[in-house]
């Protein structure tokens, strides 16, 4: 090779710097195996009666060189800057599994490696997080909700499990706006398609999802209040956030999941299309950070988890076409992050060793006292 | 069915060039596992629409297989051996329809947690082949130039980021007469290297006047099969019990006189486009996606000599306020953001060009169009450099390509 020239091959192997070196960097942290013997979470039971989790995917998946990478760091100032000295930072999270957003975010939920048909609307597999944490914990319906992006999320509350079945009640803002604005002019195709993976086709709604009857007589929203504030939004991910934050006032929920969307019109292959989705989804990172210290219910014992459902391709990857899919299951697409903060976690604080997606949900049940026996993950130590 | 099971009649629906080419090749294709074999009669089926160098490569390759002793065959593919295929996968008619098996069996290495194993098997594949296989030296370095921009006026946010490390950086360049001088660049190489299907010009918007014997896909002219396009995927998708992978499917079937192509054209040209326009994931919306893929897919498939891409404006992106409340507008351009994709475009045009052989002797060019800034890399120039040296850009081709 010439010394002025370099293979794609040589391009790849010329990146010195490891991800977790400037993960750490990036997050200004301190190491976490010194802290292990200390743990900050009180297992009490009163504590944990009180103890409120929020989980959000940062998805569609982003690649570190769009986020944490000194490169990419302009594009997360919230997450940086904000979020991530409160943080204990998990440098690398793994995701073993099929690398589509529905059962991906199925498997987070479950804790086991869903292989369902990522583009049916069909429950998971295995129990969900929320039927543990219902069952096991004797909560009512209203202490555990979804906000999801797309129709094809709408089983993701609950299993068809005879042991369990109750689960989380699913909101799908974009379902709601879309039924909302049914006879009239509006050309919703664009924003309201319904996933980027495959943007032309939408699944059939069956189950247990939020209807738009339901909107005013639980939300405590009319359908003229709806559209007028969706009209001051920019995203459905944005939506998603009105709702939320709007169930966490109305009933204070103890699980709350929302699962971001607006990163994967990567698919469309625009790169910055792409760009601004992630810094609109730093932006709404801590906007609801801020939404969680202004609640009462929240503030002080709430731990918010954020992590991607996985990555994207490498540009170096031959497979794939760089940042637009995640067909390749490289490394790149298969590894991604998480920070948890607030009650409980270490703040500054990142680790390094590998842990995979489906160690949530045990890490969950060591938090708030469930016990996901069907889970093939391992709680996260530094968690417990 | 096994490979080891496969008569001639197995293809006797492929066409003409491709059935021969099949039943020549059936005592090798009888010992290949059959997660591989369907990846290669892939290839092979459509072998009477490959560009020359596609199907250099597949007689290149099918010649280096039949040389294996079975010890080497048993080396090379030992790892597509271990992978376990579905009963149901086997009784597929994998020979006759090798695009259909293929979606079934990625659903199954999915779900089956061995799609690593799959892919680590076609890596060291590819390596066993890159050394087994001879390269033929180029006439000519390959050149890649990429043009960004068009449409901006003033743009303060650092451009080429990801090229730089690789060549040099020059900041005052003469934009007059630019895109004509870089045309007539790609226009005296197809001249004075006249391959086939081996200078491109590629345009996301209208095609600049230009000489015959270029190779040129456009956005602009291929509006009528977009929209035929996505026409059909609507009626598509409205079929009850349409889901992606049989829309997939469908897409995969059209033939290019169903969108209204194939009159006096070429008909592996109108494959390729009809592949950009099916196979690529929002070719058929955005200008800028479709200018990335195409280069990429012709630069995998053509290995062009010479290859011209043009950015050009596509549609902006409307916000969620602003088609509540403003539904019936009609669609913008997005200059700025056009550019943000042809900046991230050029850098993936270069990554896909380095794939090629005859990477270490290759030149690219990236030009913000109508302005001052370009990235060169070639063997004769520093990386990582900044240049502040005024010149046109007849003096900047000189210095890239001598």
């Amino acid at each position: 090779m010439g010394a002025d020239t370099m293979s794609s091959r040589a391009i790849a192997g010329s990146v010195s710097r490891s991800r977790r070196d400037f993960l750490r960097e990036a997050a200004g942290l301190s190491l976490g195996a010194a802290l292990m013997s200390a743990s900050p979470f009180v297992s009490a039971e009163s504590v944990r009666r009180r103890r409120k989790v929020i989980v959000i995917t940062f998805g569609g998946g982003a690649r570190d060189q769009e986020t944490f990478a000194p490169e990419g760091q302009e594009n997360i100032p919230h997450l940086l800057n904000e979020l991530i000295p409160q943080s204990s930072f998990f440098t690398q999270v793994v995701n073993r599994g099929i690398l589509g957003h529905y059962v991906a975010t199925a498997s987070l939920a479950t804790g086991v490696y869903e292989t369902l048909n990522n583009f049916s609307a069909v429950p998971p597999q295995h129990p969900t997080v929320f039927e543990y944490f219902r069952r096991d914990l004797r909560r009512p319906a209203d202490d555990a909700w979804v906000v999801a992006p797309s129709n094809g999320f709408n089983r993701i509350g609950e299993s068809d499990s005879r042991r369990y079945g109750s689960g989380a009640t699913v909101v799908l803002p974009k379902r709601l706006l879309q039924a909302a604005t049914a006879g009239t002019q509006v050309d919703y195709e664009h924003l309201l398609h319904d996933n980027y993976e495959t943007p032309l086709y939408t699944p059939q709604v069956e189950g247990n999802e939020f209807e738009l009857q339901q909107m005013e007589s639980v939300l405590k929203l009319s359908v003229g209040d709806f559209l007028a504030h969706a009209r001051t939004l920019a995203s459905p991910d944005e939506l998603s956030v009105y709702i939320a934050k709007r169930l966490m006032a109305l009933f204070a929920p103890s699980l709350l999941w929302i699962t971001m969307h607006d990163i994967d019109i990567a698919h469309s292959g625009a790169y910055s299309l792409y760009i601004d989705g992630i810094q609109r989804t730093d932006r709404l990172c801590a906007e609801l950070w801020r939404a969680v210290q202004s609640e009462p219910e929240y503030a002080g014992n709430t731990t918010l988890l954020i992590l991607p459902d996985f990555g994207r391709d490498a540009d170096q990857d031959s497979g794939g076409n760089g940042f637009q899919h995640h067909r390749t299951g490289d490394i790149a697409s298969r590894t991604t992050w998480m920070m948890v903060m607030g009650a409980g976690a270490r703040s500054g604080v990142v680790y390094d060793r590998p842990v995979q997606s489906i160690d949530l949900v045990p890490s969950l049940g060591a938090m708030l006292g469930f016990s996901p026996v069907d889970s093939l993950g391992k709680p996260i130590n530094e968690l417990l | 069915m096994q490979p080891s099971d496969l008569q001639p009649e197995n293809f006797a629906a492929y066409p003409p060039l491709a059935r021969e080419l099949a039943v020549a090749h059936l005592p090798i294709f009888r010992k290949l596992p059959l997660t591989f074999l369907s990846s290669l009669l892939l290839q092979v089926i459509d072998y009477d629409f490959r560009f020359p160098e596609e199907r250099r490569a597949i007689d290149q390759e099918l010649s280096c297989l039949s040389s294996l002793d079975p010890g080497q065959l048993d080396g090379w593919f030992a790892p597509f051996a271990k992978i376990s295929l579905s009963p149901k996968l086997e009784r597929m008619d994998w020979a006759g329809r090798p695009a259909v098996f293929l979606e079934e069996e990625s659903a199954w290495l999915w779900t089956t947690q061995q799609q690593d194993a799959f892919r680590a098997a076609a890596m060291e594949y590819q390596t066993h082949l890159e050394s087994a296989v001879a390269v033929a030296p180029l006439p000519v370095c390959r050149l890649g130039i990429a043009l960004v921009g068009q449409g901006v006026s003033t743009w303060d946010a650092p451009l080429f980021r990801n090229l730089r490390p690789h060549g040099t950086w020059f900041r005052e360049v003469g934009a007059e007469n630019g895109l004509a001088a870089l045309l007539g660049v790609v226009e005296s190489r197809a001249s004075a290297h006249p391959v086939p299907f081996g200078h491109w010009y590629i345009d996301g918007g209208d095609l600049a006047d230009h000489s015959d014997g270029l190779t040129c896909v456009s956005w602009t002219a291929l509006r009528p099969v977009r929209s035929a396009l996505l026409n059909y995927m609507q009626k598509q998708i409205q079929q009850p019990g349409m889901g992606p992978e049989q829309l997939r499917t469908n897409l995969a079937q059209l033939q290019p006189a169903d969108l209204g192509m194939g009159v006096n054209s070429d008909p592996v040209l109108d494959r390729f486009q009809l592949k950009i326009l099916t196979e690529g994931s929002g070719t058929q919306i955005f200008s800028t996606t479709f200018a990335q893929w195409t280069a990429r897919e012709a630069l995998r498939r053509a290995q062009p000599l010479t290859m011209l891409v043009r950015f050009a404006p596509r549609q902006r992106q409307r916000p969620m306020n602003e088609m509540l409340s403003n539904a019936g507008a009609a669609p913008e351009l997005d200059p700025a953001g056009s550019l943000v994709d042809a900046d991230m475009g050029a850098w993936y045009q270069w990554i896909n060009q380095q794939r090629l052989p005859g990477y270490d002797r290759s030149v690219f060019i990236a030009w913000f169009e109508g302005h001052k800034q370009a990235l060169v890399i070639a063997p004769t120039l520093p990386r990582g450099t900044q240049s502040n040296t005024p010149m046109d850009i007849q003096k900047l081709i000189s210095l890239a390509v001598g």
